[in-house]
């Protein structure tokens, strides 16, 4: 039991574990928060599937450093998530932006679900109508072996 | 006859699919599109690798094509193109400026005191602001830059003299530069 207590703790932990950037960066607790936020929705370019928040990477530290820098002149999130698109593309964003191009991989989810809707339905028909004429045919001829 | 749109629907989705396997297997996942191609260059200044009172800076070879080379002692891949970008430089069509990004110094003057030095002018970097406005993810990148200083290739890895002639070369102007 304490096993298995301690193991779900460490799964509970874990994703606090990965973070490299651990130290305190501001004073202030909001900046810092927007700090946190803001290198969590960054990609590091040089590892792909994990933000800066979770690389240690030099290019991470670099481009951690450049948030930090930016938040403390004053800059508003959407000019920060400018300032690194500008540079590097929208694929630095872990979030995908909403935009005419990407309307297709943001309703994917969605398309499929009702695909499988679709299919569900016409399924659950066509047996209901095999069903029917099924107990048709055995009424006409209830004594046939 | 039902069989054909019962087997036709998932053959096609199928299709589609391996459509797009396809289309993905012929892209290089290394190599993310630079937002900066058709983009003005983006504006440094930074102390000479071999004199730091020195600037150099991307206005110095304005008005003009030129390559812009990130480089490091660090990095693998700029020791394997290094014999590439010497015949480059040979070669005269342009001239190259080297980004020395995130490196030390000594290694780096040493690195072209013992190789030969490929570059007009060499800017250094070593914390790494300016490779960030230039969106430098991992050395070696090469950019080209026309005569109107607009960003027009961004070549990520080790440049070789068939990836010069077949990708830069045609970018070109015909009779620019020359020997």
């Amino acid at each position: 039991m304490i096993r298995i207590a301690a193991l779900l703790a460490c799964l509970a932990l874990s994703p606090l574990a990965v973070a490299v950037d651990t130290g305190q960066r501001f004073e202030d607790p909001g900046m810092q928060a927007r700090y946190e936020r803001l290198i969590r929705d960054l990609r590091c370019l040089v590892c792909r599937s994990e933000s800066i928040a979770d690389s240690n990477a030099t290019l991470a530290a670099d481009l951690r450093r450049e948030v930090e820098a930016l938040i403390r002149a004053g800059r508003s999130d959407e000019e920060i998530y400018a300032f690194m698109t500008e540079r590097y593309g929208d694929f630095i964003l872990l979030r995908p932006p909403v935009a005419p191009r990407t309307w297709l991989l943001w309703a994917a989810p969605a398309l499929f679900l009702a695909g499988g809707f679709a299919v569900v339905l016409v399924v659950i028909r066509r047996r209901a109508r095999i069903g029917l004429a099924n107990a048709a045919a055995l009424e006409e001829e209830p004594d046939r072996p | 006859m039902k069989l054909p749109l019962r087997f036709l629907a998932p053959a096609l989705a199928f299709a589609v699919l391996v459509g797009f396997f396809i289309a993905g297997l012929k892209r290089d996942p290394g190599e993310i599109p630079s937002p900066l191609i058709d983009k003005p260059v983006p504006a440094f200044s930074l102390e000479s690798l071999g004199d730091p009172a020195w600037r150099v800076g991307s206005a110095d070879l304005a008005g003009r094509p030129w390559l812009l080379n990130v480089w490091a002692t660090w990095c693998a891949g700029c020791r394997q193109e290094h014999d590439a970008l010497m015949s480059i430089a040979r070669e005269g069509r342009v001239p190259i400026m080297g980004l020395n990004w995130r490196d030390d110094r000594t290694l780096a003057l040493r690195w072209l005191a013992q190789l030969g030095n490929p570059y007009v002018s060499v800017a250094f970097d070593p914390e790494g602001r300016v490779a960030i406005d230039w969106g430098v993810y991992g050395a070696p990148e090469t950019f080209l830059i026309d005569a109107t200083g607009r960003v027009v290739k961004k070549h990520i890895g080790p440049i070789n003299l068939d990836v010069w002639q077949r990708e830069f070369l045609p970018l070109l102007p015909a009779g620019e530069g020359g020997p």
